[in-house]
């Protein structure tokens, strides 16, 4: 069975559902844009983010953020040279904003539309807000990496592959954890 | 703009619903004409899916933030899609009075 593929983060999904070409007759066959794709070329072309940026952003691995925004420019130009409809639907995604706190009125707010930046309490307009950050993130597939020298192990962060963390405690790089690596060093019972 | 906030009751002296799908009323209060609208929720004795059934309700009416004491897990995805703040406020006791206040006061 293939790998479950991981869940993706939108910041930004359109607020609208799609584009249409001008002087064509209706037609329906339209091509369909995941918002994982559209969120992929808003990171690269609009935010201007390089692919290892955008790729932690979306919570994916640098590899697959550029095959999804391969994939996405494919399919605009598909769009635009037959001259088809874009219809923005589906995806492995979720949609995400950060939580705030306000210590004026002891609130906590959400801030949805990233574009404007957000410096008072939409409750009772203090300026004291601060961010809230999760540290126990629940995401479908823990990932670890683990020092094949002393056996630490620490939780991977997608876009930063395993081989290139660093165990604090013999500074050897690590490997991914039950991956085909950690199996030939030996370790057998996972 | 418009703000929802969830209520036990139909008057401004009632408190903040904890919930937010089953809440009793939301009351639809506008920051600009000053109106307050109470509108009995149609989904407080639904066995699933109220949460998205009210986010609907909210979203038909215009609002832009919705105050609460809760919010299920349905939920939040599809307010951040539909570009509604949210505000999680765990003070029951604050009546609908004072948090149009606070709002008229943030104006």
């Amino acid at each position: 069975m293939a790998r479950p593929k991981r869940i993706r983060k939108v910041i930004n999904p359109p607020h609208f559902k799609g584009y249409r070409p001008l002087g064509l007759p209706e037609e329906n066959n339209p091509v369909i844009l995941n918002y994982e794709e559209y969120e992929s070329i808003r990171l690269s072309d609009f935010e201007l983010y390089g692919q290892h940026e955008a790729a932690q952003v979306m919570e994916v691995s640098r590899p697959t953020y550029a095959r999804i925004y391969e994939s996405a420019r494919r399919k605009v130009a598909q769009a635009f040279v037959s001259g088809r409809p874009i219809v923005f639907e589906g995806g492995k995604v979720y949609f995400d904003s950060e939580w705030y706190s306000c210590t004026g009125c002891g609130c906590w707010f959400n801030h949805p539309s990233k574009d404007q930046e957000i410096k008072n309490c939409p409750l009772c307009g203090a300026p004291d807000i601060k961010q809230y950050h999760e540290d126990n993130d629940q995401s479908a597939i823990e990932d670890v990496c683990v020092c094949p020298k002393c056996g630490k192990e620490k939780k991977h962060l997608p876009g930063t592959p395993c081989r290139k963390e660093v165990c604090l405690d013999c500074n050897s790089f690590m490997i991914r954890k039950g991956g085909p690596h950690h199996y030939r060093n030996g370790n057998k019972n996972y | 703009m418009k703000t929802a906030i969830t209520s036990t009751g139909n008057s401004l002296e009632s408190k903040l619903d904890r919930r937010f799908g089953r809440c009793s009323f939301f009351v639809i209060y506008d920051t600009e004409s000053k109106s307050v609208e109470f509108i009995p929720n149609p989904n407080k004795e639904n066995v699933e899916g109220a949460g998205p059934a009210s986010v609907n309700l909210i979203a038909s009416r215009d609002a832009k933030k919705v105050v609460s004491g809760e919010f299920g897990a349905k939920v939040k995805s599809l307010f951040d899609s539909l570009q509604i703040q949210l505000i999680v406020l765990n003070d029951e006791e604050k009546t609908i009075n004072e948090i149009i206040e606070l709002l008229n006061h943030n104006k």
